[in-house]
This record gives C-alpha cells, sequence and structure tokens, in this order.
C-alpha cells in the first residue's frame, strides 16, 4: 500500500519550443543583454545619488577588488582578456582624475562609459547561452544513459542493458503539487526555490523540469561549476546564467540583480537556490540569502507598476525540497560547517566535483548501487508568501482572496519603497523556509542518524558540540534495543507532526519499525569510505564518523525533536 | 471587492475609544478627518450626537461607526487602541474587511496567548515564546496586514487631553509606517520619535506595567525615594534580561519606550498598574480592587503570561515571580519586599 510516485512522463506545457521563455530570450539575447547593463547602471546611479565622487569611489573599489581577485584566486573559467580590460578601467580613471583641463562634465561622462563599460562585460558574462539543440541532446542523454545504467545494474543478465523494466522515475521520485506548477507555469511566471545540499541538485532539477513538461527554467549556477567541462556543458545546456560568488562588488551584485529581474519580467521561469550555497551543516536552510529573491518581488513591483495586473503578470515562488540518504559531499560540508562556526575564520572550498572522472565516477555508483533521492515541490506562493488557488489568486490565512498588488500601493497608488520590499523580501524567506519543513521528507536514514545522535549527545550532556564529535569513535556504541526505543518515540513524534501538515514522509516509512531501522542503516551515507552509522557484530549500533552522523542527524533539525531526549 | 482608491486625504481610523483611544482620536483630528470604532451601539450615538465618549469630550469633526467594513473601505490608515483582553477577538472581527494595503497601529501595551483550542494558561505547561504573542504579532496572525507598528512611550491619557508637552515611539519594521504616524502626530506639543525593533519597543511598554505595580505597591507601603530608584532601576535590569528573552532589542529598553515610560509610570498615580499596586498594599484583596477599576490594567495579565513564560524557559525575574505570588498566592507584600531584599543582586548591571 505505498503511495504512488508520479511515474508518468507528462506532455510539456508548451509544445512548441518557440513558445518557451527561454527560447525567446536567447533569440532576443543581444537586446536583453542590453537592456540588463543599461538598467544596472541606472540603479548604480541611483544608489550612488548621482554623486560622481561615490561612483568613482565606487568604480575605484571594484576595479581594485577585481585585480585582487585575478591575482589571487584565478580560475579556467575566467576570460584571458581580463587583465588588460582592468587595466584599461584602470587608465581610465586615472585619467578622468588627474587630467586637470577637464570640465565637470566631461569627467561625469568619462565616469559614466566606465561604468558602462564594466556593466556591458558582466551582463554578457552573466547571460545565458542557452541553445536548443543542446537542451535536447542532455536531455535524452541524461534519461537514456542513466535508464541504461540502472537497468543494467538491477535486472540481471547482458539483455538487461535493452530492458526498460526500470526508469529514472524510479529512482527519483517526485512528489507534491506538480500539477498545480504545471498549470500555474502557462499562466504566469515561476521562480522555483529548492533546498541545496549537492552539486547534483542543479542537474537533478533540471532534469525534474523536463518531466514535469515544463520548458525550461533559466537559473543563477555557481561559476565554479563552470569550471568543470561536463558541468559546463550541461549548464550552458539548461539555461543556468552564471554567477560569480568570488566578486561582491556592487556593480557585479547590481547586474547580477538586474539580470535575474529582468528574466522574470520577460516571462522566464527561474531558478534559484535560496540558501546561496549548498547547506554546509546537513540542516535544511533557515537562513535565505535575500539578494536574488529580492528580484522577484522587485519584478512582481515592475510587473505592477506597468499596469499589468492580470495572471500573466503574476510571479508564483515554487518552494522544491530534495531529499537524499547520502550526500556526495557531505564529508568535505561538514568539514566547512564545523570550522566556520568553530571561529576558524579561513577556509579553502574543496571539491569532490572537481573533475569530470570523479563525477562519471559518482554516478555509476548511484544508478547502479541505488540510494533514492526524492522531490517534493510545495504549493505555490505570491511574493509575499500567501498561497494562491487554482486561479491562481492570492489567499489570506482565512482563505479570502486578495489582490497582491495591494502590498505594494500607498495613497491608491503603486509605489516604489525600496525599504518596504527589503521586508518583503524577509517575510518570504520566512514563509519559503517554513513551506521547506512542511514539505521536508523524512527518509529511513534521516530517522537513524538523528535517533543516534541525540542518543549520544545525551549520554555525554557535559559535552559541547565540538567536544562531542572529537569523542573517540571506538568508544562510541549504543545497545540496539534502547537505539530502537528511541527511534520509535521520535518516529511517533514525527506521526503527529505529518498530522499536523508539519512534515512529510518517504513511504518505506510505513513498513515496521525494525525495517524501517534496517532500510535506514543500509542507506545512511551509503558510500562514504567511514560510514556514520552500522551495526556491528554483537548487534550494538556504532559509528565511524561522528561529524558525518551529525550532518545527516542535521536533516531533522527545526522540528523540536530533540526535546524527546 | 474593493479597489477603492485612496487619496492622500482619506479618513484616518482609530479602533476602540477607551481613554488612550480617545485622546488619539481627538489628536488625529487636529489635522484629518477621523473615523472611529466602537462596539458599542450607545457610544457610537453618543460621540455621534453629544461628541463624548464615555463622558470624555471627543474633537467635533469626528465620526463614529459600529461598522468595521465601512471603516476598513473609508481609512487606509487604522489605529487599534483596544485593551488586550479584547484585541484578538477584535482583529478577527477587522480581518474579513483589512487589506494589504492598510496601515495598521496599534497602541496596547499587553501580550496575548495563542493557546490550542480549549486551553487556558493554567493548563499550559510548556509556555514558550511561540505561545506568547505582542500586539503587532496578533496583527499579523489574524489579519492580512502586514505594515503594522505600534506607539508606545509616556503618554498619560490625562496629561494628554490637556495638550501637555509630551513625546512618543512610533516603532515599524516599515519607514512608511513611521514617517505616516509622525506625519499624523506629531504637533508643536507632541513630538514622535521612530524605532524599527517593534518587538523591542512593544516589549518595554509591556513588561514596565510589572514594574509600575511594585511601585505603586512601595508608595503603598509608604516607603520613600531611595526604595523607588532601587526599584526602578533594577526593574529596569529585569526588563532587559525579559526583553532580551523574548526576542527584543536591549536599545530600546533605554529608548523613550522604556525607561522613559517606566519612570513616568512608577510616578503616577493616575496609573492604573500602579493604583494596582498602591491598593494591595493598603491591604485590599486583588479581586476587589480589579472589580471596581473602569478599565483593565494591563499588568496583572503580563505577570501571569511572563510567570509562565519564566517556567518554560527555565529564567529568573525576582521581582516578576514576586508580584506573581503577591497577586495570585496570597504573599504579604512585606514578605515579597523581605524576599528581594536579601535576593543575591549582586552585579549592578551586568547586560550593556
Amino acid at each position: 500500500m505505498e503511495e504512488k510516485y508520479i511515474k508518468h512522463k507528462y506532455d510539456p506545457i508548451l509544445p512548441s519550443k518557440d513558445e518557451w521563455p527561454v527560447v525567446k530570450l536567447a533569440r532576443e539575447r543581444k537586446e536583453f543583454v542590453k537592456k540588463v547593463s543599461e538598467n544596472a547602471q541606472g540603479r548604480i546611479l541611483k544608489l550612488t545619488s548621482n554623486n560622481m565622487e561615490i561612483l568613482k569611489e565606487e568604480l575605484e573599489t571594484t576595479r581594485y577588488r577585481e585585480k585582487l581577485r585575478i591575482k589571487q584566486n584565478p580560475w579556467v573559467v575566467d576570460p584571458d582578456d581580463e587583465g588588460a580590460f582592468w587595466g584599461k578601467v584602470k587608465e581610465s580613471l586615472l585619467h578622468a582624475s588627474s587630467e586637470t583641463s577637464l570640465s565637470k562634465k566631461q569627467r561625469e561622462a568619462i565616469y559614466k562609459e566606465i561604468l558602462e563599460s564594466i556593466t556591458s562585460r558582466y551582463s554578457e558574462e552573466i547571460a545565458s547561452n542557452f541553445k536548443h539543440q543542446h537542451y535536447k541532446f542532455i536531455r535524452s542523454v541524461v534519461t537514456f544513459g542513466f535508464a541504461r545504467l540502472l537497468n543494467a545494474a538491477r535486472v540481471k543478465g547482458f539483455r538487461s542493458i535493452f530492458s526498460n523494466q526500470y526508469t529514472l522515475q524510479d529512482k527519483i521520485q517526485i512528489t507534491g503539487e506538480t500539477d498545480q506548477l504545471r498549470d500555474l507555469a502557462t499562466k504566469g511566471t515561476i521562480v522555483m526555490v529548492p533546498t541545496h545540499f549537492s552539486n547534483l541538485d542543479s542537474i537533478l532539477i533540471g532534469w525534474i523540469i523536463s518531466v514535469l513538461g515544463l520548458p525550461p527554467f533559466i537559473y543563477g549556477a555557481g561559476l565554479n561549476l563552470f569550471n568543470i567541462s561536463i558541468f559546463a556543458y550541461f549548464m550552458n545546456a539548461l539555461g543556468a546564467y552564471k554567477v560569480d560568488r568570488r566578486k561582491k562588488n556592487l556593480v557585479y551584485l547590481e547586474t547580477l540583480k538586474t539580470y535575474s529581474k529582468e528574466a522574470i519580467q520577460f516571462g522566464c521561469h527561474s531558478l534559484f537556490f535560496p540558501g546561496g550555497t549548498r547547506s554546509r551543516s546537513g540542516m535544511i536552510e533557515s537562513k535565505l540569502k535575500l539578494g536574488l529573491l529580492s528580484t522577484a518581488i522587485e519584478a512582481q513591483r515592475k510587473n505592477y507598476q506597468e499596469g499589468i495586473t492580470g495572471i500573466s503578470g503574476k510571479i508564483f515562488v515554487v518552494p522544491v525540497t530534495i531529499n537524499y540518504h547520502f550526500v556526495l559531499e557531505a564529508p568535505s560540508l561538514i568539514r566547512d560547517h564545523l570550522s566556520i562556526t568553530g571561529q576558524e575564520r579561513y577556509y579553502k572550498e574543496n571539491d569532490e566535483f572537481s573533475t569530470s572522472y570523479k563525477i562519471s565516477k559518482f554516478l555509476v555508483k548511484f544508478f547502479t548501487k541505488g540510494s533514492d533521492i526524492s522531490v517534493s515541490v510545495g504549493k505555490a506562493m505570491d511574493v509575499l508568501g500567501n498561497y494562491v488557488n487554482e486561479k491562481g489568486e492570492s489567499l489570506d490565512q482565512h482563505g479570502r482572496v486578495i489582490d497582491t498588488s495591494h502590498y505594494f500601493r500607498s495613497g491608491g497608488r503603486v509605489t516604489v519603497d525600496s525599504q518596504r520590499e527589503e521586508e518583503y523580501t524577509h517575510m518570504l524567506g520566512r514563509k519559503i523556509v517554513e513551506e521547506f519543513h512542511r514539505i521536508n521528507r523524512v527518509f529511513s536514514s534521516h530517522l537513524v542518524a538523528f535517533t543516534a545522535f541525540e542518543l549520544i549527545k545525551a549520554k555525554n550532556s557535559k559535552l559541547d558540540l565540538f567536544d562531542l564529535i572529537r569523542l573517540p569513535e571506538e568508544e562510541i556504541f549504543i545497545e540496539y534495543e534502547e537505539f530502537k526505543d528511541a527511534c520509535q518515540r521520535v518516529y511517533d513524534q514525527i506521526l503527529i507532526l505529518r498530522e499536523q501538515g508539519l512534515i512529510k514522509i518517504a513511504p518505506h516509512m510505513k513498513r515496521s519499525l525494525e525495517e524501517i531501522i534496517t532500510h535506514g542503516l543500509d542507506n545512511v551515507g551509503m558510500y562514504h569510505a567511514k560510514r556514520p552509522l552500522i551495526r556491528n557484530k554483537k548487534g550494538q549500533i556504532v559509528t565511524e564518523d561522528m561529524s558525518l552522523l551529525y550532518f545527516y542527524h542535521n536533516r531533522l533539525h527545526g522540528y523540536e525533536l530533540e526535546n524527546l531526549f | 471587492m474593493s479597489s477603492k482608491i485612496f487619496s492622500d486625504s482619506s479618513l484616518i481610523g482609530v479602533v476602540g475609544v477607551g481613554s488612550f483611544g480617545t485622546v488619539i482620536a481627538n489628536m488625529l483630528a487636529e489635522k484629518n478627518q477621523v473615523l472611529v470604532y466602537a462596539r458599542n451601539a450607545e457610544v457610537v450615538a453618543e460621540i455621534n450626537e453629544n461628541h463624548t465618549a464615555q463622558g470624555k469630550s471627543m474633537h467635533e469633526s469626528i465620526v463614529a461607526t459600529q461598522d468595521p467594513q465601512q471603516l476598513c473601505e473609508s481609512c487606509q490608515t487604522i489605529f487599534f487602541m483596544v485593551p488586550s483582553s479584547a484585541f484578538q477577538d477584535v482583529a478577527r472581527k477587522f480581518s474579513p474587511f483589512l487589506q494589504p494595503f492598510h496601515l495598521v497601529i496599534h497602541g496596547t501595551k499587553g501580550l496575548c496567548l495563542d493557546l490550542p483550542e480549549g486551553q487556558s494558561l493554567d493548563e499550559v505547561k510548556n509556555l514558550d515564546r511561540s505561545r506568547i504573542l505582542t500586539m503587532s504579532e496578533v496583527l499579523q496572525k489574524e489579519t492580512v496586514a502586514v505594515r503594522v507598528g505600534c506607539l508606545a512611550g509616556p503618554n498619560i491619557a490625562k496629561e494628554l487631553s490637556k495638550s501637555q508637552p509630551a513625546a512618543t515611539v512610533i516603532a515599524s519594521k516599515f519607514n512608511e509606517v513611521i514617517l505616516e504616524g509622525q506625519r499624523l502626530l506629531r504637533s508643536e506639543k507632541f513630538q514622535v520619535y521612530g524605532n524599527s525593533d517593534i518587538i523591542g519597543v512593544e516589549l518595554s511598554g509591556v513588561l514596565k506595567n510589572i514594574i509600575a505595580i511594585a511601585a505603586g505597591a512601595l508608595a503603598g507601603l509608604g516607603l520613600g525615594e531611595n526604595a523607588k530608584g532601587l526599584l526602578i532601576s533594577r526593574g529596569m535590569v529585569e526588563m532587559v534580561h525579559l526583553s532580551r528573552a523574548l526576542g527584543g532589542s536591549v536599545k530600546s529598553a533605554f529608548g523613550l519606550a522604556g525607561v522613559g515610560d517606566l519612570v513616568t509610570t512608577c510616578n503616577s498615580v493616575n496609573s492604573r498598574n500602579y493604583t494596582v499596586g498602591y491598593r494591595l498594599a493598603k491591604g485590599e484583596k486583588l479581586p476587589q480592587i480589579l472589580d471596581e477599576m473602569e478599565e483593565v490594567a494591563e499588568g496583572i495579565n503580563t505577570v501571569k503570561i511572563i510567570k509562565g513564560f519564566l517556567e518554560a524557559a527555565d529564567l529568573r525575574a525576582p521581582i516578576t515571580e514576586n508580584l506573581y505570588r503577591v497577586l495570585f498566592e496570597d504573599l504579604e507584600i512585606e514578605e515579597a519586599l523581605q524576599f528581594l531584599m536579601k535576593y543575591p543582586f549582586n552585579v549592578d548591571v551586568d547586560f550593556v
């Protein structure tokens, strides 16, 4: 009586690719990039209150930081002419400030020109390179290739390679409000916000979007992923635009936000990981990066300002959680997390996905050995976090239809108030986090990891987290009966939360507790060299890596389950 | 549904015509057209016909209504001036008519509880922060209004009605709410400050009521100014700690709504909370005092809620705890005072 996952493939909601917003955007790429650059300049000039001294300072800071970045942190993907470009910027800046014969007007003109050259460079760099041919190819490779691998592993015998018994959808289960998502995608613009635990997420989500019959979404992918050729190809094909986290200067950030805002306004469905980067701790993101999120709100307000009050101008935010038994990068993520929270300010980013070879190896492992992933799609919300009905109308907490444009009105008009929108972004962020927790699906592995870690913590109540994690693993063991009792307590509480609609559980969680525990122990972090949790010969529960156990345990953080111990 | 276009000259709404509500309505009416809401048909008639509300005079231009819908449709900015015990009900009554464009500012210095259906405060074991709501949190929970603010500070209604100089704080996360509050209320005799820490400002206004009861009690015992200074200073420390535990910032406790209001209330014979303490010290019993008061003393309810919170959070707040025992467990005031004098407050200030 296991709950049915969505297994059929959906028909595309827009059969002709020419209607896809990304295709339209790709066709108009040149004009679009120009528009982004111009609007970004406008924003920056506004932010510097049109004061040339402030602008000059911003430009100089930008140039200085870019020089530093090029020297200290160069990447493969960086273009060759970077040094030359910033050298020229330096010259122009110098010229503008030292040339005494220039009038104020002329000087202004030079600064604006420099600004323009930087924003157009950034816009061009950020802009996606969607090519439909590549997209089609990638989609079939992913689906076909993975399905072959999967069948080869699960159905025995030589012929298995041609078997169609298993499809990718047996492996990656999609649940939740998929019909609503499909429906709203034909009416308005979708902004999808998934949780982020693994670099695999980007590809996974791209594939899911296509399974659901949705046209490709554009999304901001970390530029570091473009260092790896295999990823770069995937990303470009999937419509990704590039986000360079090294560049933290005002000009870049404003250009990036403008890009996102303009693309949403253009009608492109977008996706961003609101946590910013992968969750280091393994916890569901609770503090979101609000920069990109604010662009959804800004685009919505802008649509209202331009009088597009119908559903075609409405923006829907759809939270999505991705649930894993196993996160490849877990060891380095948790190491980072511990060293950051442990007050060591400096840490080096370390990517398991550093070479194409490693990724391929992981993928083969993943598809042949089996470790299920589920993706749950949450209810769509408006940009203020109100749920919407089937017509796409926003509802208040009592189910009354309300008009989203009213949030942007004062004195009867839609007004621009950046401080107000900043607050709205915070509110939206909180609503997304709540929805993440509600649609999070508990796996057996989360249950056992959580229970085991909390038991160990309770036994060593005098230790703080860091001492706890440094406990010698050989000295830790939990008797099976005790472990089972504790699992039962946590499990019962999870069922109560589920009744209240505060969490979801995977179908395998409806088996007997014994089976759940066995399933959980088999699956938790299954491909790590050191397993976070196993049963030893005496039947006791032991760990080989406390910090990994902590990582997987964190998935159930935020439900106050720790009060049970 | 209304998509009424509001212009800047639209009406200003005031919900509730207690003493503070009436004063604020009168102050608003100096510059604007004001529409007030009262639950009671007789009060509405009294305002519209005699220009008085329960005997207190009201500006002649003020119109009253009993219809929440009418008020919500005619006003873009609405002041909620109802006691905390009625706040949730009133918010629910207005909820079907409030829209996201409304700016709502409240002036209520109390707390509400968000308890599971059918449970009372005494039955709840774990009174954590999520169950305690400030008034702005009630508004956001019950209604769709998000641009909310609060009005707090040393604002004794009697003095305001005589146009004596005073000031207040409008706190909101939204600058536009603060600016609107200032635009509407500021006058030669009334200064309006802004603060973005709305929770901190609300909590300051709420928590100072506890100390006000204690101040009344000291006066009732006939103790002098030294004792009062001691109380205000220790009370301040307690306020800061409690406010912080409940999510306010320390800064706001030092502002007009914190120390400003505390000093005023602890010296004011007109304050209802002070009066409760005073009469208790004179030997009267709480039920009798409450029976005879026209309007609620918010501090009583606050003491109860904070006591529950302290237990759940495993925190200590000696003044509040002892006051609770005096109010609800028949501890003699003298004993409570003895206890406080012996309490080991070793450190003068440990929070800055």
